[in-house]
């Protein structure tokens, strides 16, 4: 009874914490929604571990706990390989706007320095034909 | 060279304050009808008030990039300004623009033309887990590119129009990827490649390193780049 009272909270607790990050708009909908559909998941099972005896049966698991266990693990990598793949995405994104970046700071300096060429030049002949 | 031909100079630059100013004011003297573009990759030295003072443009990256990145930059410059032909030149002075004609001389008929050590000219002798390494490479490399290609990883190469394209959308930015897996890449969608020898000079600054950790080091990684090359689309 004790070991449901610690897991079912843990669950509800974890549910807050999406909750409220959802609320407050700092986690992306995709991600949000990933966390709350497993988060469904998992506070049932913390309420009633034996829910999987049978299908743990079935693929000769010898408990269910065994087997939340082990999907536990294999979601959590693909989690991670996930978010690696998305931190490779943001970086080539963030480098591709860098480049941009110097290519347009490189242009606007050749034509500020093209202009203020101009407008020396352009003193130049006005002082002279002050002075004719 | 023939004449009315646009040839950009491209140095990628990380902090070579030491150097950059008589490598962009040799390539001046030597080829003065070339523009030299110094890629500032993200320095925190004067690298690019010492390149401007020289007379190159500098495009300056906010942060450092790494090789690949600089490079790429360098020739979405030379694709967006129309440029016939570009060369990239290492910015520590190891590289003798006076070679440069040789290389952009037979664009016509290649699309990459690679400045080689070991091709003949000059001495330069590796030994240990790093001549292993560039002897895989160059043995791999040579017979996708079907030419002989003996210093694969040179960073010194002049390219035409069709692989400035090329460049200008695809440059990968991991480790030795700008050299190893651009010439994968290349070779397989059938650009032609050529290598000519050149003498390399001592570097104006800094130092090679020569720790054989870091060799067998550099040989894992070498082999662990192509493979990653050869199975990539």
């Amino acid at each position: 009874m004790k070991l449901t009272l610690v897991t079912g909270l843990t669950g509800l607790l974890l549910l807050a914490t999406i909750v409220e990050l959802l609320r407050r708009r700092q986690l992306r909908e995709k991600y949000g929604m990933l966390w709350l559909g497993l988060l469904f998941v998992v506070i049932p099972l913390s309420l009633f571990p034996r829910l999987l005896d049978g299908v743990a049966d079935l693929l000769g698991v010898a408990s269910g706990v065994s087997l939340v266990l082990f999907l536990g693990i294999v979601f959590l990598l693909l989690v991670c390989i996930h978010l690696s793949w998305e931190v490779s995405a943001l970086e080539e994104e963030t480098r591709t706007l860098a480049e941009e970046f110097a290519l347009l700071r490189a242009e606007v300096e050749a034509e500020r320095t093209e202009r203020a060429e101009w407008t020396r030049r352009l003193d130049r002949t006005e002082v002279v034909s002050r002075d004719g | 060279m023939v004449d009315g031909e646009r040839l950009l100079i491209i140095i990628p630059a990380f902090n070579e304050a030491a150097s950059i100013g008589d490598v962009v004011g040799e390539i001046r003297g030597e080829l003065p009808a070339a523009d030299v573009l110094v890629v500032d990759d993200g320095s925190t030295d004067h690298t690019a008030a010492v390149a401007i003072t020289a007379g190159a443009r500098v495009a300056r990256l906010p942060y450092n990039l790494g090789v690949g990145g600089a490079m790429r930059l360098g020739y979405r410059y030379a694709h967006d300004h129309d440029y016939d032909a570009a060369v990239q030149v290492d910015a520590d002075g190891q590289h003798d623009p006076r070679y440069v004609p040789k290389l952009v001389d037979l664009l016509g008929d290649h699309d990459l033309v690679i400045g080689a050590r070991f091709a003949g000219e000059g001495e330069y002798t590796v030994r240990g887990p790093r001549r292993w390494a560039m002897a895989v490479l160059s043995l791999v490399l040579s017979g996708l590119a079907g030419t002989t290609l003996t210093d694969t990883t040179s960073g010194f190469r002049a390219a035409n129009r069709r692989m400035i394209e090329m460049f200008a959308h695809w440059y990968p930015v991991e480790y030795l990827g700008d050299t190893v897996e651009t010439l994968v890449h290349a070779a397989r969608r059938g650009y032609r490649i050529q290598q000519v020898p050149v003498a390399m000079r001592r570097r104006m600054a800094g130092t090679p390193s020569h720790s054989p950790t870091r060799a067998m080091i550099y040989l894992g990684r070498a082999l662990a780049v192509l493979t990653l090359a050869l199975i990539r689309r």
